[in-house]
């Protein structure tokens, strides 16, 4: 990257943060989805978590993301309250959504969270449609939408980046890729040797960068948010990774063979930073306090969230439309 | 009769295996419908048989040729279905969740369904779309519904909802064989449950309802899950003395609407259960039909039993509230013979 700005410590410690916030609240989610304690599918987002963190320390709380089935990280990474969070996972009416999505569909506007949506790439056009109303509100926010590598097969993929060109619009289209769209492996589905170079077919500029590494995440995205916001249109960025989670909570993973895993591991983003950080002149003890805060901070939503109230029957038929004549039942 | 016990989702298994025996031009696609794509050489192969398992061995015995795991591209598989079936395959597509049909519609709506009309009946499309559906599985408002009207809204297209491991298994066979394009759908929360299933291949015709129990008081025409709850409720009415009969139709197009109007001339009475949203719905349908051509029966006002006109709500008190569970049914059955 050409002169990218060096993270400082404060934004090394706020990215380390986020990521351990977000490993630490999936493999909560994890224990819950064993224990059969949370309702529905939830999707957990292991190994990924230097993208949302590296990508969203380069937005303000006013740009926007939209996200998918797979949005903790993302949700986490924007700042949506953990306890709104985990209540929403446990249906609660104190939840993001006020029980109505759940895991798949963690929301919050106050911090530019424009939503999670469960088909696939179904962000992308709508992450668009929102670059192109700051565009044309005059405003120099830009847009994020978060995919897999699975998602580039979508025609929406495809229609959102040539309408983004064009628009010219301040989006950023973020494929993760890790490795696998459910159980369907990398190398057999994407047929260019990277995702990245699919912008080409749009004139768009393609970016690769390692997915394991929050500091070339964020450096990556904020080029390309700083060309975003001076006119300069929309990229798509491609982050690698691994997808060590399920595909759903309860996938046993047998296509993913054990050395494979194994191999990924060894880079894994949290221990990728720990080994880093002497080098950029971290703290080990902050970042063990770090650590420490982020677990507690998890423990205490959840446990909160457990106690909130249901939603009562009749709050089913709250928030269908804005308003609307004649009842719904 | 020796009982050959067998959960829906194995009964559609077999189905495909025979139908995929016998004829060679018969193959499967979809997403995971193998699964490990990329992974055969480490023990990948039939990794998922999509998200229920449901087509689980079938590429290990036919092999990666005749069962294709496709990208997440719906629009195009869809299509590749029509255009393989125009020209001598039958394709079995699988459309993971209802609720995707926005990618995959175009192909169904405005080419599998049109193109033997539109070309002046010189061409067909023996394709089947088969697709889950169905709440209880608290999978909130993009993974729970059971879109059965926009299929069935649609000439051209057949559309069948089996309830009975035996149905899903010899009206699968039928929509394989069948010249048409049809819609199988397959109630997620129904996979597993087990019922006598023939080993022989044994066709089920579209268009023949199935009496599923048999009252004088009032019918209830269930539509798949529907026709569960509603022969729970039926069970707990007989204890209070109302008999009540329970419908299947089973197909939507074609509709066995003979059995059900004679139904009605029997018990006089009425009601449709449906999990789905009640406007422009299979029940709004099927209840349109009766009040237009089986009027002089009813005794009263037909009822539909539905969800609400709202999304798929997450939460269980939410959910729970939203489905047609047979204690609603119960109630409303009530109410409707002044009981
Ligand atoms: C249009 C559509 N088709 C299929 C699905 C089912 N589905 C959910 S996730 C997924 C795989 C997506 O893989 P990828 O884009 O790589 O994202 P990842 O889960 O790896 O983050 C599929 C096929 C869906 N949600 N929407
Ligand atoms: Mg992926």
């Amino acid at each position: 990257m050409p002169d990218a700005p060096t993270p400082t410590h404060d934004q090394l410690y706020a990215m380390y943060r986020s990521m351990v916030t977000m490993r630490r609240f999936d493999a909560v989610v994890t224990e819950l989805a064993e224990a059969d304690r949370i309702p529905g599918y939830a999707h957990t987002y292991t190994g990924s978590e230097a993208i949302a963190a590296g990508v969203c320390a380069a937005l303000r709380p006013s740009d926007w993301i939209a996200s998918t089935y797979r949005n903790h990280g993302h949700a986490i990474g924007k700042g949506v309250a953990l306890r709104a969070m985990a209540a929403e996972l446990h249906g609660r009416r104190t939840g993001t959504a006020k029980g109505k999505g759940g895991s798949m569909h963690i929301s919050d506007f106050g911090v530019g969270m424009l939503g999670a949506f469960g088909i696939v790439a179904a962000g992308m056009p709508i992450a668009l449609g929102a670059a192109l109303s700051m565009k044309m509100q005059g405003r120099d926010e830009v847009a994020v939408a978060f995919f897999g590598d699975g998602a580039v097969h979508q025609g929406v993929f495809h229609e959102a980046m040539g309408l983004a060109k064009l628009w010219n619009a301040p989006v950023l289209f973020v494929c993760e890729n890790n490795q696998y769209a459910e159980a369907t492996a990398l190398d057999y589905h994407l047929h260019t040797e990277t995702v990245a170079n699919m912008a080409a077919g749009y004139a768009l500029p393609g970016v690769r960068a390692d997915g394991m590494d929050v500091v070339a995440v964020y450096q990556a995205t904020l080029e390309a948010v700083a060309r975003a916001r001076a006119g300069g249109g929309a990229t798509l960025l491609e982050f690698v990774s691994y997808r060590f989670s399920g595909q759903y909570e309860g996938d046993k993973q047998t296509y993913q063979p054990a050395d494979e895993r194994a191999a990924w591991w060894a880079r894994e983003p949290l221990t990728a930073f720990e080994q880093a950080a002497a080098e950029r002149g971290l703290d080990a003890a902050r970042l063990e306090r770090i650590r420490a805060d982020a677990d507690a901070e998890v423990a205490a939503a959840f446990a909160a969230a457990e106690q909130d109230p249901w939603p009562e029957p009749d709050e089913l038929y709250d928030d269908v439309y804005v308003s609307y004549e004649g009842g719904l039942r | 009769m020796s009982e050959r016990l067998l959960t829906i989702r194995d009964a559609i298994n077999e189905a495909l295996v025979q139908a995929m025996e016998a004829d060679p031009t018969v193959f499967l696609m979809g997403e995971d419908v193998a699964g490990g794509a990329g992974r055969d050489d480490r023990g990948g192969l039939d990794a998922w048989g999509g998200p229920f398992g449901v087509t689980r061995g079938l590429a290990t015995r036919f092999g990666r040729e005749r069962v294709l795991d496709t990208t997440i591209a719906e629009a195009g598989f869809f299509g590749a279905a029509v255009g393989a079936a125009m020209t001598g395959m039958r394709p079995v597509v699988e459309l993971m969740y209802v609720d995707f049909a926005g990618v995959a519609y175009d192909q169904m709506l405005n080419q599998a369904a049109k193109v033997r009309y539109m070309f002046g009946g010189t061409q067909k499309v023996p394709m089947v779309m088969r697709t889950v559906v169905g709440g209880g599985f608290r999978a909130a408002a993009e993974h729970s519904q059971t879109l059965y009207s926009i299929f069935a809204h649609i000439p051209g297209l057949k559309t069948v909802a089996p309830t009975t491991a035996a149905d899903a298994k010899g009206l699968l066979l039928t929509a394989i064989a069948d010249d048409d394009p049809v819609v199988f759908f397959e109630h997620k929360r129904m996979y597993m449950q087990k019922s006598h299933v023939p080993e022989a291949p044994e066709p089920i015709p579209f268009g023949v309802a199935a009496v599923r129990r048999e009252g004088t008081d009032l019918t209830i025409v269930g539509v798949q899950r529907g026709v569960q709850f509603a022969l729970e409720a039926a069970e707990a009415l007989a204890g209070e003395d109302i008999s009540v009969e329970v419908i299947d139709p089973r197909t939507y197009t074609p509709l066995d609407k003979g059995t059900i109007l004679a139904s009605v001339a029997k018990t006089g009475r009425l009601m449709i259960v449906d999990e789905s949203y009640p406007r422009a719905s299979l029940a709004t349908d099927l209840a349109a039909i009766v009040a237009d051509e089986g009027f002089e029966s009813l005794k009263g006002p037909i009822r539909r039993v539905t969800a609400p006109h709202t999304p798929v709500p997450f939460s269980p008190p939410l959910e729970d509230a939203y489905l047609p569970l047979p204690g609603r049914i119960v109630a409303e059955v009530k109410r409707l013979l002044g009981a």
